[in-house]
């Protein structure tokens, strides 16, 4: 039973993190008709660079730090858009979709070329001792990514609920047309969208290297999980990604513990599967009106 | 003998929205049945309630009595239920001699048979009397996209009825066509209608065109049946006059 | 009394009612192929053969995205599920190539059916992530079952048929035999996209809602392109078996997918002859970039990255458009 709770809070933490980068995946989609298959990548890279940052200039964590989610919020965020999405976007969402396929693979392999091909361990920003909860020994640094990734969301909530430029953009990622009659600056909207989703990326590495060491194959599981995520929550954004991320890491965490290591990765693909063939818009998500 | 077609209480909502707010009526065999009203009273969304496009919240629509709400748009087409666009739509990289087969290959013989049979579904000389019947025989072979914007609604048309269809629902026929287009297409959607007994519903905006083509006008107003009756009757409706004020 | 305007009756992509000059290429190319490897030394003579075969397994995935326009990451799985059917029937159970490489296509048709009706009942989009799932699946037991597949060691020894007593051991017997499959599945597919279904498939890709608005059952349609998309896989595998005669998980993991999806893509989506294109690029590129060492994949990803911006049809739309502007240049009639 202490076992099964240490499990339980290790999967929350990682479904956490998972529920950031399908947030994110969902509300570019959203507001772009991007389909982002290089979302995994944006998680990894984030520690990447900062390393390399690290390695190449010599400087202390803190500044390569700064540095590395500069370039990466630069680079991927106004920079994917700019470059990659405006213009691919009026040839259709399927050519973009496939532009970000082969974006992922030169984020991919670049990363294991330009960096390293071993993983490597990357500081955690959290405490990581144990401490004694309900007579399990549960990691703390797990606790603090819940914290840390939940305080991210609430945050987000609270942004896009709360402050006038938030509520443009929800209105935005709902409807870009009536957004666009109603006077809001569309594409200023959704220029902040991918800052988001790259800022979100950010906190997503810095939460999740920590534990999986930062290597370049990390964004095809990653990525993996956050479109299962976005998928089961019924790409209904923040509720939706939170439920279906905190659901596939908790899977995931038990079947890494129950499960034959070797079949591990088949539970969250069978949850898809289930979902799909059962309530197919998802836990969260609402009916797809128009039909064909 | 039931009316071809039968709306009853239509409703469709999104979220607090009320599109169409109880709408019924009917239509007959061989009218010509207009459905007109200011911007935002419908029109649309009935017509995609109608289509299987949108699930409506309430309502039922028949077809020659049988229950067709919610049937998916290909398998009401199949039933003989086909539709203009107000957008056009025709395949752009297709010639138009294969858009008209396009339109009709689906509604004979079965998948096996299309995949082994004739590679024009025995359709080319349907294709061809529709050609003739609405004038493109010049451009039979030259790709859709290339034709001008009224040939294009005339296309279009043509494959609304290719597969001799019951009923045509034909959502904004006149938008942007000139004015001698305009007296064609009128014209061959009347004779159409006569020789093929095809009944026809038109949403328009052009009150020339409802007045002069359709032989019964509805009138809708956010979202409800505000007058019906002839076009002189109609127009001539004091309730209609103020709803449609500045237009 | 004018001529009816004809268009570019070249272009292979649309259906048109002329004896296609793509029926003619393809045979052309089978000839010049047949005969092509003569002087060339096994090595050679082999990447020719590679080439072919992933041409079809490009080919499937080019009706897949480029007729009906689905994306599917799972190509790479189903070539997989082709080369392990046919190397564990011939190998272990002492089939017949030839049956196995029927069942392959048969086991890929019906695995894509059952993968494809639930994923494109809904949402069309959802196909990729269920392929993408099922990729993942198939790498897993393909590494794992080792009674089965052999896990990482793979299943080695695997013979090359006979042909009516005719032993095709030999690198330039194979080639002919792999020319000779590779045209009658071409053939194939090329008079598929003329029929009535191929119209359909097209209708698909360009305006599914007015495609529904016709009769077209898209759900029917979608399905089936993709079926027979992954049943090429499964053919294109059945043959890679042989040609390679050892077969480990690592050519059919998603990576290898994703490729697949970038050849349909460079060579020219949509384009009969658009697979040849993209396969040449995908087999001959790591060749030529051997210096590069892994970076081949990341090259060839920007490469494509800058294709899809400049000319979203790959190099086939580029030759289009220049064969376009050299026909204006010459007065062509309009």
């Amino acid at each position: 039973m202490a076992e099964f709770i240490a499990y339980l809070i290790a999967g929350i933490a990682t479904g956490a993190i998972y529920a950031l980068a399908a947030i994110g995946f969902t509300l570019v989609w959203q507001t772009s008709q991007t389909i982002n298959f290089a979302q995994g990548e944006f998680v990894m890279l984030p520690a990447v660079l900062i390393l390399l940052a690290v390695k190449l200039f010599g400087l202390p964590l803190w500044a390569g730090g700064l540095l590395g989610i500069a370039v990466f919020l630069l680079i991927f965020g106004a920079g994917f858009k700019l470059v990659v999405v405006d213009p691919m976007i009026k040839h259709g969402v399927l050519p973009l979709a496939i532009a970000t396929m082969a974006l992922s693979i030169v984020m991919k392999e670049g990363a294991k070329d330009g960096f390293s091909a071993e993983a490597q361990s990357f500081p955690s920003l959290v405490p990581t001792d144990m401490i004694n909860l309900l007579g399990a020994s549960i990691s703390l640094q797990h606790l603090a990514i819940i914290v840390v990734a939940f305080a991210a969301i609430g945050l987000l909530q609270w942004f896009v609920g709360g402050t006038r430029l938030g509520r443009q953009m929800q209105a935005t990622a709902q409807n870009p047309t009536v957004a666009r009659i109603l006077g809001i600056p569309v594409e200023r909207m959704v220029l902040l969208t991918f800052l988001l989703n790259a800022a979100l990326a950010v906190v997503a590495s810095l939460l999740i290297s920590p534990i999986y060491l930062a290597k370049f194959s990390n964004g095809e599981t990653i990525g993996l999980f956050a479109f299962i995520a976005a998928i089961v929550g019924g790409f209904n954004q923040v509720r939706g990604a939170l439920v279906g991320g905190i659901l596939i890491g908790v899977a995931d965490s038990l079947a890494a513990a129950y499960v034959s290591s070797q079949y591990r990765l088949a539970v969250p693909l069978v949850l898809l599967v289930a979902i799909i063939l059962i309530k197919p818009e998802g836990l969260m998500g609402r009916k797809e009106e128009r039909r064909v | 003998m039931s009316p071809v077609l039968e709306v009853h209480d239509l409703h469709k909502a999104f979220g607090g929205i009320k599109a169409v707010n109880g709408v019924s009526f009917s239509v007959n065999e061989g009218e010509i049945l207009g459905i007109i009203g200011p911007n935002g009273c419908g029109k649309s969304t009935l017509f995609n309630c109608i289509l299987g496009q949108l699930e409506p919240t309430q309502g039922a629509v028949k077809l020659d009595g049988r229950d067709v709400t919610n049937m998916r748009p290909s398998a009401l087409n199949r039933l003989g239920v086909s539709r203009t666009f107000q957008l056009l739509q025709v395949f752009p990289e297709l010639s138009v001699r294969e858009n008209l087969i396009l339109a009709g290959q689906e509604h004979q013989g079965s998948m096996l048979g299309r995949l082994f049979g004739a590679r024009d579904a025995g359709l080319s000389d349907k294709a061809e009397q529709m050609i003739g019947f609405f004038k493109l025989g010049h451009l039979a072979d030259a790709k859709a996209g290339g034709l001008s914007y009224g040939q294009q609604k005339l296309l279009d048309a043509a494959m609304a009825f290719m597969a001799g269809p019951r009923l045509v629902l034909l959502d904004e026929p006149a938008g942007g066509v000139n004015l001698t287009m305009l007296g064609d297409l009128k014209e061959r959607l009347r004779a159409i209608n006569a020789e093929q007994g095809a009944t026809f519903v038109v949403i328009e905006h052009n009150m020339d065109f409802v007045m002069s083509l359709c032989t019964r006008v509805i009138v809708l107003a956010e979202g409800k049946v505000l007058a019906e009756g002839t076009p002189a009757e109609v127009r001539a409706n004091p309730a209609v006059i103020e709803a449609y004020l500045g237009h | 009394m004018s001529a009816p305007a004809v268009q570019n009756s070249v272009a292979p992509r649309r259906a048109t009612g002329r004896i296609d000059a793509a029926l003619i290429g393809l045979i052309l190319g089978a000839i010049i192929l047949w005969f092509a490897p003569v002087g060339m030394g096994r090595y050679g003579t082999y990447v020719l053969s590679l080439w072919l075969v992933m041409s079809i397994g490009v080919m499937g995935l080019n009706l897949t995205l480029g007729y009906a326009g689905q994306t599917s990451l799972a190509q790479a799985a189903f070539m997989g599920l082709g080369a392990y059917t046919t190397a564990i029937l011939t190998t272990k159970y002492g089939v017949s190539w030839y049956a196995a490489f029927a069942l392959s296509g048969l086991l890929t048709f019906a695995v894509g059916l059952l993968l494809g009706f639930p994923a494109l009942r809904v949402r069309t989009h959802y196909l990729a992530f269920v392929t993408l799932a099922f990729s993942t699946l198939i790498w897993l037991v393909l590494r794992n079952e080792q009674w089965l597949t052999g896990g990482v060691f793979g299943i080695s020894n695997i013979n090359r048929p006979y042909f009516f007593g005719i032993k095709l051991f030999g690198a330039l017997e194979f080639h002919r035999f792999v020319v000779v499959v590779t045209l009658i599945l071409s053939l194939k597919l090329w008079w598929l996209i003329r029929s009535p279904w191929g119209r359909a498939f097209t209708a698909l890709r360009e305006n599914p809602v007015r495609a529904a608005s016709l009769g077209i059952d898209t759900r029917a349609y979608t399905l089936l392109a993709f079926a027979i998309g992954s049943a090429y896989g499964g053919f294109a595998g059945a043959l890679y078996a042989p040609l390679v005669e050892f077969i480990d998980p690592s050519p059919f993991s998603l990576s290898q997918s994703l490729f697949l999806l970038l050849m349909v893509v460079a060579g020219g989506a949509g384009y009969l002859f658009g697979p040849f294109v993209g396969a040449l690029l995908g087999v001959v590129l790591p060749e030529w970039l051997r210096f590069a060492g892994s970076l081949y994949l990341m090259i060839f990803a920007a490469i494509v990255l800058a294709l899809l911006v400049i000319c979203p049809q790959g190099v086939s739309g580029l030759i289009e458009r220049g064969w376009n502007a050299l026909r204006r240049k010459t007065g062509g009639a309009r």
